[in-house]
């Protein structure tokens, strides 16, 4: 006789995973729960939403590293219970840290004696590694002003407005006025000589960006480095200059190791770069360099025991994984000059076909340049039908994610899509991709009634944000007046609407791209 | 015939890593190799040298998570490659952070409605979250003294001299004065009397420490609050105070949840508490919760497009890893309230464990709390003969990395050893330590002389040293004279030098404790 089990009585340890009750229950998005989840069902469910998140591989719209070589993933994954800010305990992690900024600040030509360490930091990304650039010159500005007796409350930082938002970031939080140079159609970076017009005494220093996040291009570092130069020289002001590098900093020395926008020029005082763009590395590295010790207020460093030396830092984290450091050195001892230098090759190769292909439909204006950074930046001849973000919400249901946004003020009637070339953006990804703009914009053209219909299935949505909108103000009468509108009058409310919704979305898109 | 090859004419790619050149040479420190190397090879030099670093399993210095399951690794290495600032191209990792935030926001009794949304952030450990709320205490003293036409040049914070070094931090970079209380002999937390009375009209906030670094100790936040508020009922003023839970955040609410520290007092403005530490997460996440939307000034608050939908964001970083945050979320679905009581108690029954054992051997002082963080902090009765870094340095070479460090101003003259019980450190390791402790104390006893053949096995050591000091200061005169010494003044030097390095080595740990 077979004697059968009946299933409450099994062991849950048995069930597969999608056989347990856990993929069954809702689990409280909002508070903690109450009892414990086997951790095959608490990977599972995890892994499962995040299939929803986008593909990063095929996200076209950031400079961020998606891909790295599996050796150096082991590395990373081995690293990952290492503690950076333990110097005393990891030694080596400290040093290999200490070797990157070496070769970096060699690499951006820092005018070190032969056996002088550079000086510099790594950081969570360009965001903390500006932040501290910018501490530095306003704390420094601040000695000589106090120095001389002359107030310093109104310190002013001078950017151009193609600035990614973090200068922004570090004018709000550090109290400093960020001066913007404006831009102009056609002139879609920092014009050097409105710059240094815009230069007063309280100016703790002008940022000049490589790599302009807009189109990729190259500000003239060399020129402002004149002209500024000579304006220090007539005023006895000492203002210096920074260099965001960003997405640049690893591209130039390779591509155009000729071209004069690091410490080769007086006036940069500090330069930073991006480890985690150009650098090759996964997200959570930057590094901020400075030309001397003289740069880099003493007051700002903090010392920590080091192996029985003392470790100077500056950051404003603390605790932080080690395995970023640890995979920027794996890639430059591993890459060298002539690994970088062939990787950018083909980036800038791959990016040249694609803008080919796309001059080759006849339909777009490329605004991105030649010399810059390896990307994409193109816009509509004719955008009066279909505009740059229909293109890039259609090319989405292909599975690419291409970013479209309007360039800052005084030049924001201008939308442009943008395709950054990474290492990992293959030829035949490249052409691949051509072949579906082409079939977009072929799309596009056969739809006319597309742009209605699409607009139609707006309404629904806007209509929903109006009522919700209303709802949120408190006023359930607006809510109640919207219904008895006619319904004219309430397809032209939601076109405002979502207008301004619109709109707002374009503005806010702007300045945060990575 | 058999042809010989020889050995030149094989492709290189067929040696195995050890028998190529690339580990025979010498790869540059400083500067960026020319030509690139096989991952191969390059993964095996960085892993061969950081053999060298210690053991984070064995690391009882830090409260640092160097332990997660398996299964949340697995989700660490997938999402590597995910940046978590692309809101728009990754909404359910912003999802996941979005509900990490209220999870802990609930924990801490955040005072907030069925459907009402927490307010916090992710951030990349505690001294983010740290200047974050700081300067949102800032702004908010700063709108106010200007809204009533008063001068706000000169704002303070009140905190114990036990805090950890980012306060310090904190206060240097964004100008603010940082009044500390100080401790006395046998009282190492603030004392809530003396803060309140420190308070006045510039003082932004009240930090008080939920585990305070040196001992593990809880602040009296109950009776702080108690206090500022009679005092500001009295002075109209309306101090708010900032809870420092980076250890103690996930600790309290399992183990003690009846303790009153958190936003069931109404001072309570917002807390910090470090996801990477008793949180359960590797290294690099941390989290600031604010008790409403009123408490975070509109202006710090950066807008980021998501979907569509406004994501405000506040954060010093920009482009950072995805991976701590979900392991995070996975940690609070895993475990639920359930397995981190589980967890804080296992913890906590080690630590009694520990520390019977150390008081058993009858030479110790135990100066940590059992109602604290699971920490063990201990110093010697009598440490004329031998003191606390002695046992530290000893302790080494059995692989434990325990470190000792004095207490800050006014009670300095304490040295103390501690030992932080992580989840990872189980009843076994417990035991073997107690043992390891016990054979170094009769080690020291039964070597009477081992103090005096230290201080000649370092001679070598500081003298090397001074030398480089005096080749440093670039007069090799310094050095020269130095070599005419007699063997007696000479051995006085390097005493006194090697005191003062032990010195400054004692200061410099105190306050960079993690």
């Amino acid at each position: 006789m077979v004697l059968s089990k009946i299933s409450s009585q099994s062991d849950v340890s048995v069930h597969s995973t999608f056989a347990s009750r856990y993929v069954r229950e809702s689990l409280p998005r909002y508070r903690m729960p109450d009892n414990s989840i086997p951790k095959e069902a608490a990977f599972q469910i995890i892994n499962d939403e995040l299939m929803l998140d986008g593909r990063p591989r095929l996200n076209l719209a950031s400079f961020v590293t998606t891909w790295m070589e599996p050796e150096c993933d082991k590395l990373i994954m081995d690293a990952l219970n290492k503690n950076y800010v333990d110097m005393d305990e990891y030694p080596v992690t400290t040093e290999l840290q200490n070797r990157c900024v070496n070769m970096i600040a060699h690499l951006f030509n820092a005018p070190l004696g032969e056996s002088e360490a550079a000086v510099g930091v790594g950081t969570v990304g360009s965001s903390e590694a500006i932040m501290l650039a910018g501490l530095a010159f306003k704390r420094k500005w601040q000695n000589k002003r106090r120095a001389l007796g002359l107030p310093c409350d109104k310190p002013n930082i001078v950017t151009g407005a193609n600035v990614q938002v973090c200068w922004e970031k570090f004018a709000r939080y550090f109290e400093v006025e960020l001066k913007e140079v404006k831009l102009t159609e056609g002139y879609y970076v920092m014009d050097p000589e409105k710059a240094v017009e815009m230069v007063d005494e309280n100016t703790i220093c002008v940022a000049a960006i490589l790599g302009s996040t807009l189109n990729g291009e190259f500000e003239d570092v060399k020129k402002l480095n004149d002209l500024l130069t000579e304006k220090n020289r007539v005023t006895g002001w000492d203002t210096p200059i920074h260099v965001d590098a960003a997405s640049g900093g690893f591209i130039a020395p390779f591509l155009w190791p000729e071209l004069e926008w690091d410490f080769r020029l007086p006036l940069v005082k500090s330069i930073n770069v991006s480890g985690h763009k150009y650098g090759l590395v996964y997200a959570g590295v930057g590094w901020a360099i400075w030309r001397s010790k003289d740069d880099l207020p003493d007051e700002l460093i903090f010392h920590i025991n080091y192996l029985g030396a003392d470790q100077p830092t500056f950051t404003l984290n603390f605790s932080k994984g080690s395995s970023q450091i640890i995979a920027q050195y794996y890639q430059l001892i591993r890459l060298g000059h002539e690994g970088y230098r062939n990787v950018m090759e083909n980036c800038h190769q791959n990016a040249m076909f694609l803008r080919e292909g796309l001059e080759r439909t006849g339909r777009f204006e490329i605004v991105s340049k030649e010399i810059g950074v390896p990307l994409v930046a193109f816009s509509l001849k004719d955008n009066s039908r279909h505009d740059e973000f229909e293109i890039a919400e259609m090319l989405r249901s292909y599975g690419w994610i291409v970013p479209a946004y309007t360039m800052p003020a005084d030049a924001q009637h201008i939308t442009v899509l943008r395709v950054v070339i990474r290492e990992d953006f293959s030829r035949t990804l490249a052409e691949r991709l051509v072949l579906d703009v082409t079939k977009v914009l072929h799309e596009l053209d056969n739809l006319p009634v597309r742009l209605h219909a699409k607009s139609t299935a707006v309404v629904e949505e806007a209509a929903a944000a109006v009522v919700v909108a209303a709802g949120e103000g408190g006023s359930g009468r607006v809510n109640g007046t919207f219904l008895k509108k006619t319904e004219i009058e309430t397809q032209r409310e939601i076109t405002t609407y979502w207008k301004k919704f619109v709109a707002n979305k374009k503005k806010n898109n702007k300045n945060t791209i990575c």
